[in-house]
C-alpha cells in the first residue's frame, strides 16, 4: 500500500474505514424483546443498525460500541457485552 | 532595471505578494495585524491586484480560507502575528498534513501575558513543529525577496508545504528602508503559475486530509519530514536562482559571516542579525576572532550547513528571542541536539535576548562574547541558558 499526498482520497470512500475495531463493548439485540420501533436506527451515529427480513442487526464493521442504542431502547432489548479478542 | 523605493517593511511585503499574483488573500484585520494586509486590501480595492480578498472574523478562519483556497488549486496568502498566529495553529498543522503550498507572513511579536506589541520570536517558534517551512529575515529587502522565493519553494512538486516568512514586528514591519522591487515581467519569469497536483473538483470528488489508522499515520508524518529534508537542497537552488535574477544574494539556508578562523561564533536570526554583524565587525577590528551564523531557514533545520560553518570554533553563542519555559531556547536546543556526541564539537551556550522588544545592542553582544570566552577558558558553561539584560532585582518572591 502506498500513502497518498496530503491524505487525499477519492470522494465517497469512507466505507473503507472499518471503525468497528475501536469498540470495547458490543451491542447484542435480543429479538424476543424487540418491538421493532426503530429508535436504535435513529440514534446510531454510525448508521450501523440495520433491518433485514424484519430482523434487527448490527454492522460490527462500523459499530464503535457507544451504547446509545442500548440506552435508548424502550424495551431493553439491546445488551452491551464486553468485547474480547 | 532596478526600481529602488523607500518602503515601510509591511509595504515591501505587500509589493512582494502582489508580484506573486495570489488568487486569494484572507486576513483578520484587527490587532495583532500589520499594514501588510491593509496595503494588499487597498491594492485589490483599487484594482491594482486581481485577487479575491476575504476578510474574516478570526485568524483561525483566515488560515482556513487560504487552506481551502489552496486545496481548490489557488495560490493563497495570509499574514498574522502573535496571538493571531497561535489561533491559526490547528489549521497550520492540518494544512501541512494536507500538503497545501500557501505562503504566510509571521510578523514576530511577543505573546501575552503580559500584553505587548513589541517583537520577539515566541509566536512563530511555537509553530516550529507544525510542518510549515520557516524562514527568518534580517531586512525589508530580504523580506521582499524571501516572500517571492517562498511561493516557488512552497509549490515545488517535491515539497508542497506551507511556507511562513517570519519578520520582526516594528523593527522591520514599521520602519522604512530602501527596497528594490521586481518588475512584474521579471517576477512572472521566476514564478510560473501554480499547477496543483490535486485540487477540489466537482467532476472528480476527492476528500482532503482523510482518516489514517495506526498502521499508516507514521508514514504520513514521515513524508512531511522527508519533504522538508528534500527541501533543503531545493530551497538553496531557488534562492540562488532568484539571486541571479535580482543580483541580491542573501545566502542559502544560512549566511556565514566572517566565520573563517573564528574562535567564538554567534548564531542568531531575524533583524538582530544586523546589530550582531556590526558588533562582529567591531570585535574583528580589535583583533578578536569572532564570526556569525545567521539562520535564514529554521525549518527544515540546516544543521549540515551550520556544522560546516562552525566547525573548528571553540564556542557557539546562540542569541535568541524565544524560550521554552522550564527548559531553554529553541535554537540552542536544536543545535545542541545535533552536536551532542559529535567529535570536536564547540561548546554551545544559549543566550536569551530581546524578549518583548528588549534592546539588544553592541554592548549586549560584547557581554555575550565575553561570557563565551570565559566559559571556554574555564571549560564549563557559566549560568546557562543566560538571560542577557535581565534585572533579577525586579523579580518578586516566587520568581
Amino acid at each position: 500500500m502506498k500513502i497518498t499526498l496530503g491524505a487525499v482520497v477519492k470522494g465517497g470512500t469512507s466505507l473503507e474505514y472499518k471503525t468497528g475495531a475501536w469498540r470495547d463493548e458490543r451491542p447484542v439485540i435480543h429479538m424476543a424483546l424487540c418491538k421493532a420501533c426503530g429508535q436504535c436506527i435513529e440514534v446510531c451515529p454510525d448508521s450501523a443498525v440495520y433491518v433485514e427480513n424484519e430482523e434487527y442487526g448490527i454492522d460490527y464493521d462500523y459499530c464503535k460500541g457507544c451504547g446509545l442504542c442500548a440506552y435508548e431502547c424502550p424495551t431493553d432489548a439491546i445488551e452491551m457485552v464486553h468485547e474480547e479478542k | 532595471m532596478v526600481d529602488l523605493q523607500v518602503l515601510e517593511g509591511s509595504e515591501a511585503v505587500a509589493f512582494a505578494v502582489k508580484a506573486c499574483r495570489p488568487h486569494v488573500i484572507s486576513a483578520y484585520p484587527i490587532s495583532p495585524q500589520t499594514h501588510i494586509v491593509e496595503r494588499l486590501a487597498k491594492m485589490v480595492a483599487d484594482g491594482e491586484l486581481d485577487s479575491q480578498y476575504v476578510r474574516v472574523e478570526s485568524e483561525f478562519s483566515a488560515a482556513s480560507v487560504i487552506s481551502g483556497a489552496s486545496a481548490a488549486g489557488s495560490r493563497a496568502y495570509t499574514a498574522s502575528s502573535s496571538q493571531g498566529l497561535l489561533l491559526m495553529t490547528e489549521v497550520l498543522y492540518a494544512s501541512a498534513g494536507m500538503r497545501l503550498p500557501f505562503v504566510m507572513t509571521g510578523v514576530n511579536r511577543a505573546i501575552s501575558v503580559p500584553i505587548s506589541i513589541q517583537v520577539d520570536h515566541q509566536d512563530t517558534i511555537s509553530l516550529r513543529d507544525s510542518g510549515v517551512i520557516q524562514f527568518y529575515v534580517e531586512s525589508s529587502q530580504e523580506a521582499y525577496d524571501t516572500h517571492v522565493a517562498a511561493f516557488k519553494i512552497a509549490e515545488d512538486p517535491g515539497i508542497l508545504l506551507p511556507v511562513m516568512v517570519c519578520m520582526d514586528g516594528w523593527i522591520l514591519t514599521h520602519s522604512y528602508e530602501p527596497v528594490s522591487v521586481m518588475e512584474q515581467v521579471e517576477a512572472d519569469r521566476f514564478l510560473p503559475p501554480f499547477r496543483p497536483i490535486n485540487f477540489l473538483d466537482v467532476d472528480d470528488p476527492k476528500s482532503w486530509g482523510s482518516y489514517a489508522e495506526e498502521n499508516v499515520l507514521m508514514e504520513f508524518k514521515y513524508a512531511i519530514h522527508a519533504a522538508m529534508n528534500y527541501g533543503k537542497k531545493r530551497i538553496k537552488e531557488i534562492f540562488s536562482e532568484l539571486a541571479e535574477l535580482t543580483g541580491r544574494n542573501h545566502g542559502g539556508l544560512i549566511e556565514a559571516y566572517r566565520t573563517e578562523g573564528a574562535e567564538v561564533i554567534l548564531m542568531a536570526m531575524g533583524s538582530v542579525v544586523g546589530t550582531v554583524k556590526e558588533a562582529v565587525d567591531a570585535l574583528r577590528s580589535e583583533g578578536k576572532k569572532i564570526g556569525l551564523v545567521k539562520i535564514r531557514c529554521y525549518r527544515p533545520f540546516p544543521y549540515e550547513d551550520i556544522w560546516n560553518a562552525i566547525h573548528g570554533a571553540k564556542v557557539v553563542g546562540v542569541i535568541e528571542a524565544n524560550f521554552s519555559m522550564g527548559s531553554e531556547g529553541a535554537l540552542g536546543m536544536d543545535l545542541k541536539a545535533k552536536l551532542c556526541g559529535r567529535r570536536n564539537a564547540p561548546l554551545v551556550l544559549d543566550f536569551i535576548a530581546g524578549l518583548g522588544g528588549r534592546e539588544v545592542n553592541e554592548g549586549t553582544i560584547r557581554e555575550i562574547v565575553q561570557r563565551g570566552m570565559e566559559a571556554h577558558k574555564r571549560g564549563i558553561p557559566l549560568e546557562e541558558p543566560y538571560w542577557a539584560g535581565l534585572d533579577p532585582t525586579m523579580l518578586t518572591q516566587g520568581g
